[in-house]
Order: C-alpha cells, then sequence, then structure tokens
C-alpha cells in the first residue's frame, strides 16, 4: 500500500491548496439542496395535521441537531489521530472544527425552543433532546475554553484532544442519561427500527437538508481549515508563496 | 549498552531548540552537555528521558527505541531535573522513602545510610520546606546513592546550590557510578569534578 | 508474527524479560504497581493530615451551601423535603470540585509528578491511588455528612442509608471525573473556573442518578435501580479515567 498519500495529508500546504480546490465541490450542492429543500419543506409540503406549520422547523432543527453530534464525533477523531499518530494538521481541523459545531449546536437549541413553543407554551422545556443539546455547548464551549487559555499551541492541541476524546465518550452517556432522566419530546421519527414513521413528502426535503447541511458544514470547515493553517504556520517558508497572488 | 540520540529536532513554538543532535554514549562514560542559558540543555535532558518528544529523530537505549518499551527505559533511567523531587511537607527521609520505593523496596537503613553519606544527619526530620536550597540538593544526592544500581543518569545541573564539598561529593557519586558501569549525561555551567579519562563534552549552541 | 501459541519453555515478556525474550536488567526486583499505589496513597494521606485544618475546608463549604437553600427557599420543612435530593447532590458536587485544582499541582510544581511519570511504574496506576486519597478525604466524609444535612431538610431518618450509599458510589464517579479534569487544566493558571466548566458537564450523569437514587431514598421507594446505575459509572470511571488523567498528565509534562 502506498503511504505516499498518507503523508501528504498530513503536510499543510498539501492540505491548504486540497482544501481551495475542494471547497466550491461542497459549498455549490449545499446551497443547491438547502434552497431546494427549504423550497420543498417550506412551501411544498402540506402541513402536519397535528403540528399545522409549526412542524416546519423540523427541516432547520433536526440537521442541524444531528450535525452538532456529527461535528463533535469529527472533532474528537481528528483530535485522536493528532494526538496518537502526531499529525499536526489534524490537530487544526479539529481545531476548526470546534466554533463551528458550537454555532451550530446553539442553532439547534434555538430551532428546538422555536419549534416547541407553540406546543408547550413557553419557549424552554427540559425536555431530554434540548437539554442533552445544551450539555453538548457546555462541552464546545469548554473545548474551546481550553483552547484559549493554553498559550502554547501545540499543548493547546494535545490537551484538547484528549478533553474530546473524554468528551466524546461522554456525549452518549450524558445522551442517555437525560433521556432517561424525563421525556417530553416526541420520539425519533426518522431513526426507528420500522423504518421512517413521516410521510414521503416530509422526508424528501428533511433528507435534502440534512445531506444540504453537511456539505455545508464541510464547505465552511475547509474554508476555517485553510485561515487556521495560515495561522499556525506563518513562519513557514511555503506561507509567502502561497498567499502573494 | 549505549544511549543514542540521532538528529533530534525539537521545536517549541517557534523556536527551533535541538538542531540536529547527535551522540552516542556508553556505559563507563560520562557525557557533560554544555551551552548558555536557553541552548536547549534541559530540553535535550527532558528528551532523552522521553517526557519530551522530539519531532525529528529518535533517542535509542540498549538499540531499542526508547518509544517501544517506555516504561521498561524508565525503570532504567534516573533523571533529577532542576529542582530536587521532594514534597515540602515530608522529612527527608520520607520522601526518599517514598521516591525509590515505588521503583523497588528500599529499607530504613539504607536510606538512613544514604542520608549519612550525604552529610543529612542532623536535618533529615524536619519537613524538607525548612532546608536550605543546597540541603534539598543534598538530600537528591541521597537517592543518587540509592540509585547506583540504575543504569542510565540523565541530571540537570546536578551541582547547582552545593558548596565546594558538596560538588566534590556529586563528582565521587558519579566516579562511583561509572566505576560500575553505569552511564551518566549531565547538563552543567562549570565542569564536574570527576576524575576519570571517560569523559566528554557536548555543545548546544542557541538558535 | 511469531506463533501465537507459547509452548512450554519460551520466553514470554513479563517484569524480567523484555519483548525480545532477552532478560531486562535488574539487579533488584521491582515495587509491584500495588505496592506503589498503596505507598502512594499512604504518602498523600499523610501529608493531608499534615495540614489538618485544609481537611474540613470540604465538608464545611457543604455545610454552609445547604445552609443557603433554606435561606434562600424557606424554613418549610414540608418545602425543604421536596428539594432536598437536588440541594444535597448540587452542594455534594460543587464541595467535591473544591480540592479537585490542588490534587496534582502541587506535585506538578515541586517535581514529585515528573518523577511518577519517570518511575517506570503505570503512571495511570499511581494516579488513580492519588484519587483514590481525594475520594477517602473528601467524597467518604461528605457521604458521611449528607444525612445530617438531610435530615436538617427534614428527610425521614429511615431514608438515611440510602442517602450514604448513594452520596457514597457517586461520590467515587465524582472523583474520577474531577481527576480527569484536573490533570487536564494542570498547565492553566487559575485553573478553578475552567476545571468546573469542563467537570460539571462530564458530572451531570452523575448527578442524575445520584439525586434520583437520593430521592427515592426519602420517598421511602426502592432506591436499587438508579443506585446500580451509579455504580455502573462509578465502574467505568475507574477502568477509563486513569487513563485519561495519565495521558493529561503526560501531555503536560512535555
Amino acid at each position: 500500500m502506498s503511504w505516499t498519500w498518507f503523508h501528504r495529508l498530513g503536510s499543510p500546504p498539501y492540505i491548504y491548496n486540497l482544501a481551495a480546490r475542494l471547497t466550491p465541490w461542497f459549498a455549490w450542492p449545499a446551497a443547491l439542496l438547502m434552497l431546494g429543500g427549504l423550497y420543498d419543506g417550506l412551501v411544498l409540503s402540506p402541513p402536519d395535521y397535528q403540528q399545522g406549520d409549526g412542524f416546519r422547523m423540523m427541516y432547520v432543527h433536526v440537521p442541524t441537531a444531528y450535525l452538532s453530534v456529527m461535528i463533535y464525533t469529527t472533532m474528537a477523531i481528528c483530535a485522536a489521530v493528532g494526538l496518537i499518530w502526531r499529525i499536526k494538521v489534524a490537530h487544526a481541523v479539529a481545531a476548526s472544527c470546534a466554533p463551528i459545531g458550537a454555532s451550530i449546536t446553539l442553532c439547534a437549541l434555538v430551532t428546538g425552543s422555536l419549534w416547541g413553543a407553540p406546543m408547550w407554551g413557553t419557549y424552554w422545556e427540559w425536555d431530554p433532546r434540548l437539554t442533552s443539546e445544551l450539555i453538548l455547548l457546555f462541552l464546545y464551549l469548554g473545548y474551546m475554553g481550553l483552547r484559549s487559555a493554553t498559550e502554547d499551541v501545540q499543548r493547546a492541541d494535545r490537551i484538547s484532544a484528549v478533553l474530546a476524546i473524554v468528551g466524546v465518550v461522554n456525549v452518549p452517556i450524558i445522551h442517555f442519561s437525560v433521556v432517561w432522566w424525563n421525556s417530553l419530546h416526541q420520539g425519533s421519527t426518522l431513526l426507528r427500527a420500522d423504518g421512517p414513521a413521516i410521510a414521503t413528502s416530509m422526508l424528501i426535503p428533511l433528507l435534502m437538508m440534512l445531506l444540504g447541511f453537511t456539505l455545508f458544514f464541510v464547505a465552511v470547515l475547509l474554508v476555517r481549515l485553510r485561515g487556521e493553517i495560515l495561522s499556525r504556520e506563518r513562519s513557514a517558508s511555503w506561507i509567502r508563496e502561497a498567499v502573494t497572488p | 549498552m549505549t544511549l543514542k540520540a540521532e538528529n533530534l529536532h525539537l521545536w517549541r513554538g517557534d523556536r527551533h531548540v535541538l538542531q540536529g543532535v547527535s551522540f552516542a554514549a556508553s556505559e563507563g562514560e560520562c557525557l557533560q552537555i554544555t551551552g548558555s542559558n536557553g541552548a536547549g540543555k534541559t530540553s535535550l535532558l527532558r528528551t532523552l528521558s522521553g517526557l519530551m518528544y522530539p519531532e525529528e529523530g529518535t533517542v535509542t537505549w540498549r538499540g531499542q527505541g526508547i518509544r517501544s518499551d517506555l516504561l521498561g527505559y524508565h525503570s532504567e533511567l534516573a533523571y533529577i531535573g532542576h529542582e530536587p523531587p521532594l514534597k515540602g511537607d515530608l522529612t527527608a527521609r520520607e520522601n526518599l522513602h517514598y521516591w525509590i520505593g515505588i521503583r523497588w523496596p528500599v529499607s530504613q537503613g539504607e536510606t538512613e545510610k544514604a542520608l549519612e553519606r550525604v552529610g543529612a544527619h542532623g536535618w533529615s526530620d524536619r519537613p524538607v520546606r525548612t532546608l536550605s536550597a543546597g540541603q534539598k540538593r543534598r538530600v537528591a544526592l541521597a537517592g543518587l546513592t540509592l540509585m547506583m544500581d540504575v543504569p542510565l543518569w540523565l541530571l540537570d545541573e546536578p551541582t547547582t546550590n552545593l558548596d565546594k564539598q558538596g560538588q566534590h561529593l556529586v563528582g565521587a557519586l558519579i566516579e562511583e557510578h561509572l566505576s560500575r558501569g553505569g552511564l551518566v549525561v549531565a547538563a552543567i555551567h562549570h565542569d564536574l569534578s570527576v576524575r576519570t579519562t571517560a569523559m566528554r563534552r557536548l555543545e548546544l549552541a542557541r538558535e | 508474527m511469531s506463533d501465537p501459541i507459547a509452548h512450554t519453555g519460551d520466553a514470554v515478556a513479563g517484569p524480567d524479560l523484555n519483548e525480545r525474550g532477552t532478560p531486562r536488567p535488574h539487579t533488584k526486583a521491582g515495587t509491584s504497581i500495588w505496592a506503589a499505589a498503596g505507598l502512594t496513597l499512604a504518602r498523600d494521606l499523610r501529608l493531608a493530615f499534615r495540614k489538618r485544618g485544609q481537611l474540613v475546608q470540604p465538608l464545611v463549604f457543604f455545610a454552609i451551601v445547604t445552609t443557603l437553600f433554606p435561606l434562600a427557599i424557606s424554613p418549610e420543612l414540608s418545602r425543604l423535603r421536596d428539594v432536598a435530593p437536588g440541594v444535597l447532590w448540587v452542594a455534594a458536587l460543587l464541595s467535591s470540585q473544591l480540592a479537585l485544582e490542588f490534587l496534582f499541582r502541587d506535585d506538578a510544581q515541586d517535581g514529585t509528578l515528573e518523577q511518577a511519570a519517570l518511575s517506570g511504574q503505570s503512571l495511570s496506576g499511581l494516579l488513580f491511588a492519588k484519587t483514590g486519597a481525594h475520594w477517602l478525604l473528601t467524597g467518604l466524609p461528605l457521604a458521611l455528612m449528607a444525612p445530617l444535612a438531610g435530615l436538617s431538610l427534614g428527610v425521614p431518618v429511615a431514608s438515611v442509608p440510602g442517602i450514604v450509599a448513594s452520596v457514597a458510589v457517586g461520590s467515587v464517579a465524582l472523583s474520577l471525573i474531577g481527576s480527569m479534569g484536573a490533570a487536564i487544566t494542570l498547565g492553566v493558571k487559575r485553573s478553578g473556573a475552567l476545571l468546573s466548566l469542563l467537570t460539571l458537564p462530564l458530572a451531570m450523569p452523575v448527578l442524575i442518578f445520584g439525586a434520583r437514587a437520593t430521592e427515592l431514598a426519602i420517598k421511602g421507594e426502592s432506591y436499587g435501580p438508579p443506585l446500580e446505575l451509579l455504580g455502573a459509572l462509578a465502574v467505568l470511571g475507574i477502568t477509563l479515567a486513569p487513563l485519561a488523567t495519565a495521558a493529561a498528565v503526560r501531555v503536560n509534562l512535555e
């Protein structure tokens, strides 16, 4: 097996250029899917018999909620790769993920709160999904806080990697304990064992939004990653060539 | 039994602290590391001990990379950094008993002899925080006397805070260790007063 | 890769032989990890007792925090009884945090933590012993004090065993989670707030199960299920936390 591709993946200038080339391939499909999904979900598909038009918040809330966990997991995996194999670019990816993940988690909380408000009568209920999301937000903030409190970038990378790994192991535990503690939220309609319990007309825009958001995340990650690499490698010689037009 | 460093490169932030350091030292040899403040002497010792990880290069002990069996390597290594590793609220005796005791069982008699050898007789029952810097250094030397059988000694400025007599003591301990086939790598400011023909120097330059 | 089935007479890696089957050079038999952990536990307990005044601080803090709630809510025992599980657990959580910042800090400053990492002994084992000392000095006393605080909040006497059991088991998990946080924040100056920010979210499952167990005990119902879940968290912590703690310490020693 050729290891050159693996070594290239660890090289900052290679990743810097690769990220630039890949970004449009994620950004455009993301835009199309999200616009299409929004149009389909907000305009085309019929209102829910129970919740009326309010349920449409699902098209933003579900993708952001799913993504908030997926980003944390990605962050933890990249951090682990950086910690174990000492690959600096992996740490740069993890660092780039964190603010995106935190913002998306905040979106999930806000959309979840707006979605539930008409049903609950208040803007906040301690339902298991939202409570887990809130704790996940704390995990992101803790990770970012640790990074900023550590002066040496290398040590910040490595110690926050340990934290991310500890966090990712805890995410299922936290989720289980919160679900155990309370349940107001309707059961997950996408992940039931007997297949999706929602109508196809709702499912298609939802899947479009899910995919669109995921591609959006990758596009934003690639852009952030380039900035992160520039900042880390600012004293390296390849930067001058890369940045001068 | 050789300690080998091959092309060690280490960065701390943007500073290129170790710039391709290489050496080989075998039993009975004493390698003195010299260089001005900030040249990387402590970083080199910490890299040799496995506490720091070089970006490039390898450290091998007995022909094997130290990472392949780090705990095994540590069991053959005695490292004393800038500050003697002592807990202020424990006495010298209690400190030694713990420091050596977690590695192999050490009796009260052995710690007594070690403390006597370094002249700690009058003050070995006081909490270490009441001792002077020189006295604390002597307690660390007492630990060294109990680690004669540990093959590799990495010492960071072992004569700091010691008077002439103390410096001779350091020399004597190192001589004894070398004669038993041990290896010493020491970062120093002044030459150690060690009578041996197997003394070598490695000068580290600042970036 | 060599034949995985060992035959009699084959060299097996262990304390006397390294991976290649060649003799590991020792001149004396080393201390076992159990003995080393025992020495570490004893040393930390001895050190704590030399600063006797500081031993009671978490307990006093616990008493003060539990007193805050009647003052802030109401002196009526019937109302306090309802919030008692939450009050006891939040107070226990915050009190056990107090001593955490210093769990490794002294050792990091005087160089003994470095020596532990260089001792040739499993660092997770030694740090587990230190965490054990922390629990004996903080968690266990809190578990014994919690019923007193509970009684002051109007809980029935019959609930005392349940309260002790839940706080005792839960505080094991809290000490382990806290040790990870303390190790991770070693490199940060004045880490108190960051330490709490990192540790409290991880401690929330312990809080959930522990408070539920205490609540059931107070109501006189069976508190087995949440106590078992609490025990599972403690076991998970015992298995995994020392590894993360040792990894964090090694990173901070670099």
